[in-house]
């Protein structure tokens, strides 16, 4: 022990008289990180991504970015002699003829699936919980971005070996970018050196996929990583948890070993998953070819909500002043999917604006406890979700016998009935669940012990909780709903900015006029005194 | 990072634990809302059991060696075991032997290392939480006083407030360099000019149609009423012209054509369409004979091939150009020349 001990004071004494470092170790060494369940997604996130990085290097080593056609000479008996692209024929070298190959390409793809979902989980935790508040709307739109990254990045990515299937998305890709008014074609012919398929997409994809994209994302996790040091990680209310305080443990030794260990299971993870689990076969698919196609092309799961989309749209195009704009590609391709990431960074400044809350917030809310925030979030997923079972209509019908027909028609009906319903649900749901919080702090816990009075009535008897539970269940904040105030003061001057005012009162009222009042001590002391209630 | 925040609360945050809260609320308060501090720590069984806290001991140990022993398994599975041998796992069928071992090794090796690590800290590092303090984001009104003095100083030095040509100068020039960084982008490709208009029908030499696999060139007879094949021009066909240029053939029975135009265009009941779907360009693919319906697998847009390519359902919102076909001297189908339309999605400029 006390060798390891010296040691480390050596390196550390080392480091500290040429950077100083001892100054930032002091505060981080023993840094204090609460626990629960739900905060290991960003975790997941973080490690899947260096996870990517590792395998991903590996198979740089063995890839052509070159769509230069030669014929197959490898091991795969079925494809030998086919013409196809050195891109395409260095992965199936990479997958046959390289030891381990196979399972480093298996284990890159695994992970980047893992990443787009654990990034997608995180930010529905962060976003449920309303973790996004000041001072963390920053990190919010970091996290944005990186999500909006890591989709463009997946998408290169599966591109890359030009199979079938990933041509057959990159053709998509081309059909929306030709989608784009005034300026589609020219982006177009840029981005591909030329007409589709061409011979420049996968060489310049495959840089924007190892260098550009990645080196963008690495800068912003890091930001993202250290205003969580900075701003230390939010907690969920509880005994002794306040907004003032952070409870938990110290990243030294604990979360060292927890996060550590989790890193290297999230690894082991991928590389059993790559094991048994086979992913991207691109030998069965066969080399692209631009007047092949395979039914049933399905997408990584997180552009299924685009194809979902491309889909659903009905067939609207608008042909004006010998100009054409596709609206049936242009709005499922690229507006909708804008609109979408730009609702969503925004969410945490429209909530702010309608709260009038200038207060920094580092206790979560319970999702029950801020209705109308869960139910739009509800809302969206719905949304989202109806978009992704869309995008896979074809293998739905096939499966449940269903005509594709039917499908399409009743998400095109669902995606405009099905969100409002679900919001009224989902609010419904929260305040119900707000009322039952509420039952059990002014009304006590249901013993099951059934008394008979002596005038022969039956009750139940309730219990008082404890004052942990009735201190958690409390916690909450329950803001009210702001008035617009007088148009004119005293003198009858107007009120500045008062058309605002207006709307963020009008706004408030919805988000907040429904939400259940925290009893004051006086409404419990008066109901909690006679213990004899039912 | 703010330093003098901390002052005098460093090591606050280790003595703290576990009653760190407790004086918050020292005072008896009527508030049922309250706070109530902290819970005591319940000690583990580890905690008060030296046996248990070395039979976990024992755990974490044997976990980390599983895992070296693993890293051993890789290695001679990586050099012992031939990268085409095929074998058969229960509920997973054949699969490639070597994939499979290395895999669950490699699994393995990081897999022991990671619960082991968990382990160990769940059942024998200190399970005390311990209590931090936050200090608002916001710099104190000190620093941020002193912050304005000094930009407010640095503005001074830097002549800026009374020399506002230079303001103005500088930004059009950091307005307008960047066009430096976009006007190289040009050559990233050829302008699309009427590129997108035509195909390798338009030249007389490429005329002819021949089977889509294989290359065989056709005669009317090799298509039989009711059938249906993929066709494209004769000769080595690039990718990129294979993506306008490709065509579908169907043989329809001239009865079941609802449109005469669309007959003259074809050869005795066989037409020519283009196989590139006008949506968004994937190539189509599922044809149903008593129908005469075509699907594109993408998206599903469907095409009426014995109304002239109408959509009947789908995001596409543009018939399927048809290519105008009849027989050359020696009775093989040909091109009768170019479509008439642009083939595949539209752009801003098709009209």
């Amino acid at each position: 022990m006390s060798a390891a001990a010296k040691v480390g004071g050596g390196i550390a004494t080392y480091l500290d008289e040429r950077v100083g470092s001892n100054a930032g170790a002091k505060k981080n060494l023993r840094k204090v990180f609460p626990e629960h369940w739900s905060f290991m997604l960003g975790e997941i996130a973080l490690y899947s991504f260096i996870i990517l990085l590792l395998s991903g290097t590996y198979l740089t080593l063995f890839f052509k970015p070159s769509m230069t056609e030669v014929p197959y000479h490898g091991s795969y008996v079925p494809l030998q002699g086919v013409q196809m692209s050195e891109a395409y024929e260095s992965t199936m070298n990479l997958s046959f003829d390289v030891r381990g190959g196979l399972l480093m390409r298996q284990i890159h793809h695994w992970s980047a699936l893992i990443f787009v979902a654990a990034i997608v989980i995180h930010l529905m935790r962060i976003f449920f919980t309303g973790a996004f508040r000041k001072p963390r709307e920053l990190n919010w739109l970091i996290g944005n971005g990186l999500l909006t990254l890591a989709l463009i990045e997946g998408f290169c990515g599966y591109s890359l070996p030009d199979d079938l299937l990933s041509g057959t998305g990159l053709r998509i890709a081309d059909g929306v970018l030709l989608s784009i008014p005034v300026v589609g074609t020219y982006v177009q012919f840029f981005l591909f050196g030329g007409e589709f398929p061409g011979e420049a997409v996968i060489p310049r994809m495959f840089t924007l996929h190892v260098l550009l994209i990645p080196g963008i994302m690495l800068a912003l996790i890091t930001m993202h990583l250290m205003l969580v040091v900075v701003q230390k990680h939010t907690q969920f209310p509880g005994p002794g948890r306040t907004n003032e305080n952070v409870v938990g443990f110290p990243l030294m030794p604990v979360y060292m070993a927890k996060a550590g260990g989790f890193f290297f299971i999230v690894f082991g993870v991928c590389a059993v998953l790559s094991a048994v689990a086979q992913i991207n076969p691109i030998w069965v698919y066969g080399p692209y070819i631009p007047d092949q196609i395979t039914a049933g092309s399905q997408p990584d799961f997180y552009i299924g909500f685009l194809e979902g989309s491309l889909r659903a749209t009905p067939n609207w195009e608008t042909n004006l002043w010998g100009h054409t704009i596709s609206w049936n590609v242009l709005i499922p391709g690229l507006i909708l999917p804008g609109l979408m990431m730009t609702a969503m960074a925004l969410y945490p400044f429209i909530e702010a604006f309608v709260t009038g809350d200038r207060r920094e917030h580092h206790l979560l809310d319970r999702p029950r406890d801020a209705p109308v925030r869960t139910a739009l979030g509800a809302m969206s997923l719905a949304f989202y979700l109806l978009l992704f079972i869309n995008g896979g209509n074809d293998i739905i019908g096939y499966t449940f016998h269903i005509q594709i027909n039917t499908i399409t028609r009743l998400t095109q009906v669902a995606l405009v009935v099905a969100p409002p319903i679900v919001f009224m649900i989902t609010k419904r749901a929260c305040l119900g669940l707000q009322r039952k919080d509420l039952a059990r702090v002014l009304h006590g816990r249901e013993t099951g012990i059934i008394k008979r009075l002596p005038n022969g009535e039956f009750i139940e008897v309730h219990e008082p909780i404890s004052a942990e539970l009735r201190y958690k269940l409390m916690a909450r904040n329950a803001p009210l709903p702001l008035e617009a105030g007088p148009a004119t003061d005293a003198d009858g001057i107007p009120a500045p900015a008062q058309g605002l005012n207006k709307v963020r009162a009008r706004m408030s009222r919805f988000w907040y006029a429904d939400d259940l009042p925290k009893p004051t001590p006086e409404e419990y002391e008066e109901l909690t005194s006679g213990h004899g209630h039912h | 990072m703010s330093d003098e925040t901390n002052d005098g609360r460093g090591p606050h945050s280790d003595a703290a634990h576990p009653n760190g809260a407790s004086h918050e609320l020292a005072m008896p308060t009527a508030d049922p809302f309250a706070d109530p501090g902290l819970p005591h720590h319940v000690p583990r069984r580890t905690d008060v059991d030296e046996r248990a806290a070395k039979r976990a001991e024992r755990q974490v140990s044997a976990l980390f060696t599983l895992s070296t022993l693993c890293t051993i398994g890789f290695v001679v599975a990586y050099v012992s075991i031939d990268k085409d041998e095929i074998i058969r796992v229960q509920t997973l069928g054949r699969v490639n032997a070597l994939n499979f071992t290395l895999g669950l090794t490699l699994g393995g090796a990081l897999l022991f290392i990671g619960i082991g690590a968990i382990h160990w800290a769940r059942k024998l590092m200190n399970s005390e939480e311990i209590v931090d303090y936050r200090h608002p984001m916001k710099s104190s009104a000190q620093d941020t006083a002193d912050v304005l003095v000094m930009a407010k100083a640095g503005a001074a030095d830097s002549a800026l407030p009374r020399r506002k040509m230079i303001w103005m100068s500088l930004a059009g020039a950091m307005a307008a360099f960047p066009i430096t960084l976009l006007v190289p982008l040009r050559d990233l490709g050829p302008l699309p000019h009427r590129k997108l208009r035509e195909t390798l029908w338009k030249d007389p030499a490429r005329r002819e149609i021949v089977h889509a696999n294989g290359g065989a060139r056709l005669r009317p007879d090799d298509l039989q009423v009711g059938s249906q094949i993929s066709a494209r021009p004769t000769g080595n066909v690039s990718l990129d012209d294979l993506a306008k240029a490709a065509i579908l053939l169907v043989r329809l029975h001239p009865d079941e054509v609802q449109s005469k135009t669309q007959l003259d265009k074809g050869y005795q009941g066989i037409m020519a369409f283009s196989k590139i779907c006008s949506h968004a360009g994937c190539p189509l693919g599922l044809y149903e004979h008593t129908t005469h319906h075509m699907l594109c697998p993408c998206h599903q847009s469907t095409f009426d091939l014995s109304r002239g390519g109408k959509v009947i359902f789908g995001p596409a919102a543009r018939d399927l150009p048809q290519l105008a076909i009849t027989v050359n001297s020696e009775g093989y189908l040909v091109a009768r020349g170019d479509f008439d339309e642009p083939v595949g999605p539209s752009f801003w400029e098709r009209g």
